[in-house]
């Protein structure tokens, strides 16, 4: 091959150097276009604070975009994007730099000449390699071995499998066009000092399929390669703003905007605080408009990868929810409304019939339970549970609220409770003689005051079952020396689940009400056995002590030494015990805390525990709690039923819990699934309290516990 | 249509534990709750509904005190336009006639299409609505579960004992009572009933109504309790202690036994 016949190649570039550049930029151009017109509702969306922090927002970049951290968690799935993602960050530059070689044809990017450029090369060679390689692999699972995950209900349309191999051939014939032209080039440079392709690689597997092509035919190759390339390259940049392939453009953004305190509950409005609420006129999501610029673009985000909802426990008994096509429908929605050409069409009702233009059922909406699951599975950090309260919030705001949950909320106004029980029963729990006697509770009042505050809260007050809870907490307090009290009638609902479901002015009368009688009762930290209150109390109320799940307070005083176990096998009926831990989502993936609990179970000496697969952040919820209970679903299954049963698939014949809630629904399920005599539930505290060592050596001492009778006695005069 | 709903503050069955005072005469009423009572609210939502169908006003109008008006709050809350708070210390006491009454009064004040009630106040006995219509010479229809406004009338159903439906007509101006189920009351937040706290409701006495002192309060009443009192406690219902199988087995043999299953 000599010098005459690569300006022959030129010549042509020559003439096509017009050619390509009105490709460029047009392609440019109507991408830029695109991209405009999907700002639009953005720039008409709710206010969202997500400038701030950008270190911590980088660093969220390196790990959750550049490091694809949640992908291993979907082992097949999350290996072949890793390969992909990688293979497009490496051939960046390189569809930089052939873009350019089609109107200049000897550019070099600069940095890239010599040795640096032939090592890129061989890189890139095997990068484009490894994409081909995964689109056939992606294509053959779509068609072939169909991951359950990525069937579309008939409800909510076809199925997304054409879309999908259309956009998985593209990303292939875009790697074939860009090997061929490189391979044709190649070939046609063989025998001058060029660097030769990367052995083994798609290119070079093509250049030897070249090897006997003439110069005018591989002149051809090189051309229509070329050409393929450029068109298949610009057809997906313009296509991508019109699908789940945008995810390519907007996931750096949206996981440099997400939510860094996510276990705070987004406010009504960014930016108004709770004393000018009044001068909001609508609360929460009604249309499109109202939900804020970030959660439309968590939409534009979705990569339709199904791991929210295959992971949604709601979606998985039945119920009308399914996280992923909460987002594809707005998504949807959004481009509808939003058209590439035409006027807007906007402020429909998102929440009604599809006739009414609704996209969203009020079920759909009420059947989620706050779990988080969705949250944590999500590889692209979209948020759900603050739509989900926002368009709770609409529809409370318009009095589109289920017959079913009024009864509950009207209590919570008048009584402090769901239940509608009286305020003074409130520690009736803990003021039977026989319990007072193992275990004096003081009522913090007037003259009684106490360092620790057991935070109550209404079901583990009220509720038959759950005081054994309650009473099961204040023994271990009592025994760990702790100076607590109850707030008794002075003690509210900590308004965790109502400000979940799109109550928040009651909410918010609530936990005033909580504060000022905490702060009242002068006490130095909260202790509470139930994790909605621990999360409301934690992260809903403001200026209030440091507070304590139970299962925090007994992990440090095992370690401290305070609480001694006996061995389990003292009680004859659990010498075939095997124990599974349930998280309850306010604890575990809410809050993190999965090993305190874990950690007091393997010190009880014999005690033989196992785990459920589904365990930890990916922890599979009850049914919910507080207001859910009084929720009637449409759903196929109980969430508890499933529990159960995958506690039973465990091994296990005890389910242990650290929460009132999941022991209602989890001791329902056992009966519902038929597993009474075969599985039976207990709470933390309980089988703590069963378990510990009391004596002498352990517990109160001895002048603590006369201080502590004193005050009791002046408890009981009111 | 302008419509008029006459509503009454209850104790709240489903938040109180209902005592009787150390009298005996009446219940506890210290610690109590109270609220709408249950069927008047259905009829205030069967009202907004109407008026959102076919344009005008919907006015809720209490017979009591200065605590009741927090009912008329609420229903204004829901979206009703007028709250109106009938009291005067002649009314205490009143009977059943006695309320009815009063409410010509307020009905002859105004100019109301349609007046409803709700079939019953809780603590009450069904008397007023149908009351009111022969005292105002409207007619009446009760227990309504639907209604369609036509043109100078109205298309109503009502429930029959059985569950059947019984479709009638009805000339306007008149008064129904209405049952529970009719709708679905929307939900009334703690947000509306705070946005509402300003807005006037005016207080209508005696005189303003035109009402006769004499023929109303305990001076008028011509029913009188005379006692009230818990019933005591029946047998209770029979618990099954037996296995999942022996339970179903023994409520078959019951059900059969006593003419329950053939």
């Amino acid at each position: 091959m000599d010098i005459q016949s690569a300006s022959q190649m030129t010549s042509w570039l020559v003439a096509g150097r017009t050619l390509f550049l009105t490709i460029h930029l047009l392609g440019v151009l109507f991408f830029a276009y695109l991209v405009a017109m999907r700002m639009v509702p953005l720039l008409r969306g709710q206010r969202d604070f997500r400038f701030d922090q950008p270190l911590a927002r980088l660093g969220r970049v390196l790990k959750y975009w550049l490091g694809q951290w949640k992908h291993p968690r979907y082992r097949t799935a999350g290996t072949l994007h890793i390969f992909i993602f990688a293979g497009f960050i490496t051939l960046a530059i390189r569809a930089f730099t052939v873009l350019i070689v089609g109107v200049s044809y000897n550019f070099v990017m600069p940095g890239l000449s010599g040795r640096a450029g032939s090592i890129y090369d061989t890189i890139t060679d095997y990068a484009a390699t490894v994409v081909f390689l995964c689109m056939v692999i992606a294509i053959i699972r779509r068609l072939v071995f169909k991951p359950p995950r990525y069937a579309v209900p008939a409800k909510f349309g076809k199925a997304h499998t054409a879309d999908a191999i259309f956009l998985l051939s593209l990303i292939g014939i875009l790697m074939v066009a860009d090997s061929l032209f490189a391979a044709a080039k190649a070939a046609a440079e063989r025998g001058q000092s060029v660097e030769a392709l990367a052995a083994f690689s798609l290119p070079w597997i093509l250049q030897k399929a070249l090897a006997s092509a003439s110069l005018p035919a591989l002149g051809k190759f090189y051309f229509a390669g070329y050409l393929l390339h450029e068109i298949t390259f610009y057809f997906l940049l313009c296509y991508r703003p019109f699908g789940i392939q945008f995810h390519v453009e907007t996931s750096l953004f949206n996981v440099y905007f997400a939510k860094l305190d996510r276990e705070i509950l987004k406010p009504v409005r960014y930016g108004i605080s709770d004393e000018h609420l009044d001068e909001v006129k609508s609360f929460g999501v009604k249309t499109f408009e109202d939900f804020t610029w970030k959660h439309m673009l968590d939409f534009y985000s979705c990569a339709d990868c199904g791991r929210c909802s295959d992971n949604c426990p709601a979606n998985s008994v039945g119920r009308p929810l399914s996280p992923r096509f909460l987002t594809i429908k707005a998504r949807d929605y959004s481009f509808q409304h939003y058209p590439v050409v035409g006027h807007a069409d906007n402020g429909t009702p998102l929440i009604g019939s599809k006739d009414s233009g609704g996209i969203y059922s009020e079920d759909e909406i009420w059947s989620c339970t706050t779990c988080g699951a969705c949250e944590a599975e999500c590889p692209l950090l979209i948020e759900y549970i603050d739509k989900i309260v926002d368009l709770r919030r609409g529809m409370v705001d318009d009095g589109n609220v289920p017959q079913s949950l009024q009864k509950p909320l009207k209590a919570l106004e008048s009584r402090g409770n769901p239940y509608g029980k009286m305020e003074k029963k409130k520690a009736d729990w803990a003021n039977t003689k026989e319990f007072q006697q193992t275990c004096a509770v003081k009522t913090i009042g007037k003259n009684i005051g106490a360092d620790t505050l057991y935070f109550v809260d209404s079901i583990t007050s009220y509720d038959d079952r759950m005081q054994s809870i309650g009473r099961a907490t204040a023994k271990i307090l009592d025994h760990v020396g702790a100076n607590f009290g109850i707030l008794g009638a002075a003690e509210r609902d900590s308004g965790h689940e109502v400000r979940r479901f799109g109550e928040e002015t009651l909410f918010m009368a609530l936990r005033d009400h909580n504060v000022d009688a905490i702060k009242a009762s002068g006490v130095k930290r909260i202790v509470t056995s139930d994790p909605h209150a621990y999360n409301a109390l934690k992260h809903d109320y403001k200026d209030v002590p440091p507070v304590e799940h139970i299962s925090q307070v007994i992990a440090r005083e095992v370690k401290a030494g305070k609480i001694k176990f006996n061995p389990i096998a003292n009680n004859k009926e659990n010498e075939k015990s095997v124990y599974v831990y349930h998280d309850p989502c306010y604890l575990g993936r809410h809050n993190q805390i999965y090993d305190d609990p874990r950690d007091v179970l393997d010190a009880i000496p014999g005690l033989k525990r196992v785990e459920m697969t589904r365990s930890r952040d990916r922890s599979f919820c009850c049914g919910g709690g507080g207001l859910m209970l009084f929720y009637e679903p449409k759903e196929e299954q109980r969430m508890g039923v499933k529990r159960v049963q995958m506690a039973a698939e465990a091994g296990a014949n005890v389910m242990v819990t650290a929460c009132p809630f999941c022991m209602v629904n989890i001791e329902d399920a056992i009966k519902v699934a038929g597993l009474e005599g075969k599985m039976t539930a207990i709470d933390l505290a309980e089988l703590v309290e069963q378990q510990i060592v009391r004596g002498p050596d352990f517990g109160l001492k001895k002048e603590e516990q006369e201080d502590k009778e004193c005050v009791v006695a002046s408890s009981t005069t009111p | 249509m302008e419509v008029l709903v006459c509503a009454r503050r209850v104790p709240d069955t489903s938040e109180n534990e209902i005592q009787l005072n150390s009298a005996g005469n009446d219940i506890e009423r210290d610690e109590l709750v109270y609220s709408i009572n249950e069927a008047d609210n259905y009829a205030v939502e069967e009202a907004l509904q109407i008026v959102a169908r076919v344009g005008g006003s919907v006015t809720v109008a209490t017979v009591g005190g200065e605590d009741d008006e927090e009912i008329l709050r609420r229903e204004m809350a829901m979206g009703a336009n007028h709250g109106v708070l009938i009291t005067d210390d002649a009314f205490s006491g009143s009977d059943g006639k006695g309320i009815a009454t009063i409410l010509k009064g307020l009905v002859q004040k105004g100019k109301y299409d349609l007046i409803l009630t709700g079939i019953q106040a809780e603590d009450g006995g069904a008397q007023v609505g149908g009351m009111l219509a022969a005292l105002l010479d409207y007619p009446f229809a009760s227990l309504v579960n639907s209604i369609e406004v036509l043109d100078g009338k109205l298309k109503v159903s009502r429930e029959i004992e059985g569950g059947n439906k019984e479709i009638s007509e009805i000339d306007l101006p008149c008064v129904l009572s209405i049952q529970t189920g009719i709708n679905e009351p929307r939900y009334v937040g703690m947000k509306g009933i705070r946005q509402v706290a300003s807005l006037p409701i005016p207080t209508y006495g005696a005189s303003d109504l035109g009402v006769d002192a004499s023929a109303v309060g305990e001076t008028g009443a011509k029913v009188k309790r005379l006692d009230y009192f818990v019933p005591a406690l029946g047998k209770g219902a029979e618990i099954l202690h037996g296995s999942r199988e022996e339970n179903v087995d023994k409520v078959l043999e019951l059900l059969t036994a006593k003419g329950g299953l053939k």
